[in-house]
C-alpha cells in the first residue's frame, strides 16, 4: 500500500494493530526487523519502522475513519490507570464497544512516557497530540492530573473492571559515595528528562557524563547536547556491545560526537564544597567461566577520573506500587512484582488487569500495545461474564493471487535495492534546538524505494500434490533454489539432500504428500522471496500464490464465545 | 505479452565453484518458452554443468538454428558467444566457427524439426566428420512452434493431442549418430538431471563428436496419453543402462560401490567417467553391441537412456585435416604471408 501510494489505508491497517503508527514509526525498539526476512537474503532487513512513519506523515485526514463514538454505552465502566500507550490502547479497543472508560494519570497530559521521556527531537509533540487524540476522541472519561494513590478506594468506585498501565516510573539510584554531597548537579535521567520535555529544565553543564547504557541513556545525552552539554560522554560498565541501547541509538548517539566508554564501572562522585567535580571509575574486563557466564573483574590498573559539571544516572527503571494495597487480594511475588498471567493480563484478583511495564517490568512501547490489546479482550470476556482463558485463535484467511498469465495481484518483482538511510537534519541545526525533529523520514520517493524491498511475507506459495506434474520447471526457476524433488523422509534428513543448504531449523520444511514418481516436493521457506516465479513457471497451476491475511483477535462481539 | 524478470538476489549460502562463480552467474535472460518445457529443464542441466566443472563463460560458443530448442541459448550462459542461424543449418555454422578457432567450447543446440527433418544432412555430416562439440538435441517429438503436429522424431502409432495416430516410422537420432561414427553417444530425458548433468559434462569433456539425445517433453501439445515424449510415458519406459560421476583434476573419489559394478573410463583430457552399470553386459565402449542394443529394446517399447557409447581416445576434424593448432585470428601477417623462400619450398615439394 505504501508503494502505491494509498499511505492512509496503510496507515489504519497498522493503526489497528500497533495504535501509534506515528509515534512507533519514530521511536519504536523494531522487534520486528530482526524477524524480517529480507534480513535472511541480504545484509539488512527491510525498514518496517520508517516505513510506518512515511504512512503516517503522508497519510490524508483519516479522522473520518476512526471508530464513532457509541451513541449506546454497555452499562460497563472500566478505570484505566496511568495514561501510556497501554492504557490507551486498552481505551481504543474498549470505547467503541460501549465501554465508559475513565483514564486516570498525575501528569496533566495523556500519554505517559510517551510524551514525558521521550525527547522532543526524536517525536514532535504534534505526533502525540495527533494520535493520543484519535483515542481520547473516542469519548473517554479523562482523570489527569489526579494520581491514582490507593487502588482500594479506586475499586470502592465500583468499577467493572480496572487496568493498571502506570509504567515503570522510578528511575534507579546510583548510592555512591559523593551522591548525597553532590546532589545538586546528579540527575535521575528520566525524570530529567520528562522535565525537559514539560518544559521545567532547559539547560545543562559543559561537561555531562550520562552512566549507563540503555536508549535512556542515548536520550539524556543527546538531549544535553542541544541543552548545553559540549563535552558529554556516555560511560557503560560493561562492553560496548553488550548495551541495552538499540544499535541505531548509539550511532545517533556517536553521529553528534558524543564518545561511548566501555569497561569502566562508577566508584565515587567527587565533589568540592558541595560541588560536582567529577566521577571516579574502576577499569574492568570482561572474564567468562566454564558455563560462558561473564563477570567483570577489576583490571588492576589506577582509576579514571573523568570531570564533569553534571551526571545523569540511566541505569535502569523500576515498578514501584506504593498504592496498592497489599490486603486487598492482589498476589505479589518476591521481586515485589505483581503476579500476573502472562495471556490473560490478569492478576489474582480478577477485576484487576496489568499492561505495559507495570506488568512485567521496564520493556518498550509496542510489548505495551500488544499488552493493552491482549488485556482488553479479557477486560471485554471479563465483563460479559465469560472465562478470559478462552481467547479465540486469529482469523487467517487466503486468496489466490493469480489474475491471468504473467499476472498477479500483488507486486512480485522484487528490488535488489540495500536498506535506504533516513535524511538527518544538519548536526549543526539540529543540535540547536532540542524540540526540533532531527529525523526527517523517508519522502515518498525513498518509501517508494524501501517498500519494495519487501519479500511479500503476507503471499504464500500453495503447492496442490495432484497437479504436479514433477516437470522440474519450479525447481529451475527459483531464484532462491529452495524447493527439492526427492524422496520422503524425517525433516532432519530431507534438510541434507535439499538443493540448497537449509540451516535454520526454527524455519519448518513445507513437504508435500508423495507424487507420482512417489517423491515429495521439499520447499525451504527460510530465504523464499515469494517472487511467484515457481508459479509462474508452473504449467499445472500445482503453485499457486495466496494472500495470507492474519486478522489478530481483538476486543469486541468476535472475541466472545457464542 | 511481458514476462516477469528473475530476481537477482540468491541463496546466501550459494556454492561457488573454482573461478568463484555461483550457478547463478551461468544463466542467461528468463525463458519465454511455455512454462514447464522440458527445454527449460536442459537449460537449467547445461548451466550445473558449466558451473561444475567452472568453465569461463566467455570460452563458449553456443550456436542453434530455429525451433523452440534454437530459441534456449539465450535462457542460459549470458557471457557467452552465441549464434542463432539458418533453419537446420548450425552444424555447418559451427563446424565452420570450430576450424576458425578450436579453442572455443562448442555447444550446438537443436531440436527434433532442425536436425531430424530441414537440417539431417547437416547433422550427419557434423557428425560424420568428428567435429569436436557437443550436440544437443532437445527432442520433443511434437513441432511446438506450428501448433502441434507430428516430427520426424514421433513414435510410429503414437497419437497427437487431437488424437490423430503417427503413421510415419521414427527417425532415431542415437541410432544413426552411432552408425555416423560420434565417438560420444548419450541419451537422457529432461526430467532426470541426475543422470544429464554428468552425461553433458561428461561430452563438454570428450574430444570428438560428442551428442546428446534428450527427451523433453512438451508440456502445450505432447504430454498427454497416446504421447511417447511425455512425462508419464518416459518414466515409465526408461531404461537406463547407467549413471555417471564425472571426475576432473584430483578431485577425491567418495562414492563406493560394489566390485564390478563400476566402469572407469578415462577420456583424452584426463577427465575420469565413473560408470554405475544397471544393465550388467552393457558395455558403452562396443559400438555394434551398442546399435544392437538399441534396436532390441527399441522393439519392445523401451528407451534406453544413459552413456551408450564413448571413444575415449577419438580423433576430431582437426587431427583429420591437420590444421594449424592456433586460432586463425590470431595468426598475423608473417604466418599468413610466408614469403618466397615458403613458397619455393612448397613447389620443390611437388617437384
Amino acid at each position: 500500500m505504501i508503494a502505491a501510494g494509498r499511505y492512509s489505508d496503510a496507515y489504519m491497517v497498522n493503526w489497528t494493530s500497533n495504535v501509534f503508527p506515528g509515534v512507533l514509526g519514530r521511536t519504536c525498539d523494531r522487534p520486528c526487523e530482526p524477524a524480517c526476512r529480507r534480513g535472511r537474503v541480504e545484509k539488512e532487513p527491510v525498514a518496517i519502522c520508517r516505513l510506518k512513519r512515511v504512512a503516517a506523515d503522508n497519510k490524508d485526514d483519516i479522522r473520518a475513519r476512526l471508530p464513532k463514538v457509541p451513541e449506546v454505552r454497555n452499562g460497563k465502566r472500566v478505570a484505566l490507570i496511568g495514561a501510556g500507550p497501554a492504557s490507551l490502547t486498552v481505551a481504543r479497543d474498549l470505547a467503541p464497544h460501549g465501554y465508559e472508560v475513565v483514564l486516570y494519570d498525575a501528569d496533566p497530559k495523556a500519554g505517559g512516557m510517551i510524551r514525558s521521556q521521550i525527547p522532543r527531537f526524536r517525536l514532535p509533540e504534534s505526533v502525540i497530540d495527533e494520535e493520543v487524540g484519535y483515542i481520547l476522541g473516542l469519548g473517554i472519561e479523562l482523570r489527569l492530573g489526579q494520581r491514582v494513590d490507593s487502588l482500594k478506594a479506586l475499586l470502592a468506585e465500583g468499577y467493572d473492571a480496572v487496568f493498571v498501565g502506570s509504567g515503570a516510573p522510578r528511575g534507579r539510584e546510583l548510592e555512591l559515595p559523593g551522591r548525597k554531597e553532590a546532589a545538586a548537579n546528579i540527575h535521575i535521567g528520566i525524570d530529567w528528562l520528562s522535565s525537559v520535555s514539560f518544559g521545567h529544565v532547559d539547560k545543562i553543564g559543559k561537561r555531562v557524563i550520562v552512566l549507563g547504557g540503555g536508549n535512556t541513556a542515548m536520550d539524556c545525552c543527546r538531549t544535553s547536547r542541544r541543552l548545553g552539554g559540549e563535552d558529554v560522554k556516555v560511560i557503560v560498565r560493561s562492553g560496548f556491545e553488550e548495551m541495552k541501547a538499540s544499535p541505531w541509538e548509539k550511532e545517533d548517539a556517536m553521529h553528534e560526537d558524543i564518545p561511548i566508554l566501555n569497561y569502566l564501572v562508577p566508584k565515587e562522585f567527587l565533589h568540592t564544597n558541595g560541588r560536582l567535580t567529577g566521577v571516579k571509575f574502576e577499569k574492568v574486563a570482561a572474564q567468562y567461566d566454564a558455563k560462558g557466564r561473564r563477570s567483570l573483574k577489576p583490571t588492576g590498573e589506577p582509576d579514571q577520573v573523568f570531570e564533569c559539571d553534571d551526571v545523569l544516572v540511566a541505569v535502569g527503571q523500576e515498578n514501584a506500587f506504593p498504592w496498592i494495597e497489599r490486603d486487598i487480594g492482589l498476589e505479589f511475588d518476591k521481586w515485589d512484582m505483581p503476579v500476573v498471567d502472562a495471556k490473560t493480563m490478569q492478576s489474582t484478583l480478577p477485576k484487576v488487569f496489568f499492561g505495559g511495564d507495570a506488568a512485567f517490568g521496564p520493556k518498550n512501547i509496542i510489548w505495551a500495545v500488544a499488552h493493552g490489546h491482549d488485556a482488553a479482550v479479557s477486560i471485554d470476556k471479563y465483563c460479559n461474564g465469560q472465562d478470559v482463558s478462552q481467547r479465540p485463535p486469529p482469523m487467517v484467511t487466503l486468496a489466490s493471487q493469480k489474475m491471468g498469465i504473467h499476472e498477479w495481484s500483488y507486486d512480485n518483482d522484487i528490488s535488489n535495492d540495500a536498506r535506504s538511510v533516513v535524511p538527518l537534519r544538519p548536526k549543526e541545526v539540529a543540535l540547536k534546538d532540542v524540540r526540533l525533529e532531527v529525523e526527517l523520514g523517508f519522502d515518498s520517493k525513498l518509501g517508494y524505494k524501501e517498500a519494495e524491498r519487501c519479500l511479500n511475507c503476507d503471499v504464500q506459495t500453495v503447492f496442490t500434490p495432484a497437479l504436479c506434474i514433477e516437470c522440474d520447471a519450479c525447481t529451475d526457476i527459483c531464484p532462491e533454489d529452495c524447493i527439492t524433488f526427492t524422496a520422503n523422509g524425517t525433516e532432519e534428513d530431507l534438510r541434507t539432500r535439499l538443493t540448497a543448504p537449509a540451516p535454520n531449523a526454527t524455519q519448518a520444511l513445507y513437504v508435500s504428500s508423495a507424487l507420482k514418481t512417489e517423491r515429495v516436493m521439499v520447499k525451504d521457506e527460510d530465504v523464499c522471496l515469494h517472487c511467484g516465479m515457481c508459479a509462474e513457471r508452473c504449467p499445472t497451476g500445482a503453485w499457486d500464490m495466496q494472500k495470507y491475511l492474519l486478522e489478530m483477535t481483538h476486543a469486541g462481539p468476535a472475541c466472545r464465545s457464542q | 505479452m511481458t514476462y516477469l524478470q528473475k530476481p537477482k538476489l540468491h541463496h546466501p549460502q550459494l556454492p561457488t565453484n573454482g573461478l568463484g562463480f555461483t550457478h547463478r552467474d551461468y544463466e542467461g535472460a528468463i525463458s519465454t518458452l511455455c512454462a514447464g518445457c522440458g527445454h527449460d529443464s536442459i537449460s537449467s542441466a547445461i548451466i550445473q554443468a558449466c558451473f561444475e566443472l567452472s568453465l569461463p563463460p566467455h570460452r563458449i560458443a553456443k550456436l542453434s538454428g530455429i525451433g523452440c530448442s534454437s530459441k534456449t541459448p539465450t535462457y542460459f550462459l549470458g557471457q557467452a558467444h552465441g549464434f542463432n542461424s539458418v533453419h537446420g543449418r548450425m552444424p555447418s555454422v559451427l563446424t565452420g566457427a570450430n576450424v576458425a578457432n578450436r579453442e572455443l567450447i562448442y555447444l550446438g543446440v537443436s531440436g527434433d524439426g532442425d536436425s531430424a527433418s530441414i537440417g539431417l544432412g547437416q547433422f550427419a555430416h557434423s557428425i560424420r566428420r568428428g567435429v569436436n562439440m557437443v550436440y544437443i538435441v532437445e527432442n520433443n517429438g511434437v513441432y511446438g512452434l506450428t501448433k502441434g503436429q507430428f516430427s520426424a522424431t514421433s513414435d510410429l502409432g503414437s497419437k497427437s493431442k487431437k488424437g490423430a495416430v503417427n503413421t510415419d516410422s521414427p527417425i532415431d537420432l542415437v541410432s544413426m549418430a552411432l552408425q555416423l561414427g560420434a565417438s560420444f553417444v548419450g541419451r537422457s530425458f529432461s526430467g532426470d538431471k541426475r543422470q544429464l548433468v554428468p552425461l553433458i559434462k561428461a561430452a563438454i569433456n570428450h574430444h570428438g563428436a560428442a551428442f546428446i539425445d534428450c527427451i523433453s517433453p512438451c508440456i502445450a501439445f505432447n504430454n498427454h496419453a497416446g504421447s511417447t515424449k511425455g512425462f508419464d510415458f518416459v518414466r515409465e519406459h526408461n531404461e537406463a543402462v547407467n549413471y555417471m560421476d564425472v571426475m576432473i583434476g584430483r578431485e577425491p573419489i567418495v562414492a563406493d560401490y560394489a566390485p564390478g559394478t563400476v566402469e572407469v573410463v578415462t577420456q583424452h583430457d584426463g577427465s575420469v567417467l565413473r560408470l554405475r552399470k544397471l544393465v550388467e553386459h552393457y558395455d558403452p565402449s562396443d559400438r555394434l553391441a551398442a546399435i544392437n542394443y538399441l534396436q532390441e529394446r527399441s522393439a519392445s517399447g523401451e528407451i534406453v537412456t544413459g552413456l551408450l557409447y564413448v571413444d575415449p581416445k577419438a580423433d576430431d576434424l582437426h587431427d583429420h585435416l591437420n590444421t594449424v593448432a592456433r586460432p586463425l585470428n590470431e595468426l598475423g601477417t608473417a604466418d599468413l604471408v610466408p614469403g618466397a623462400a615458403a613458397l619455393d619450398k612448397l613447389n620443390a615439394s611437388l617437384r
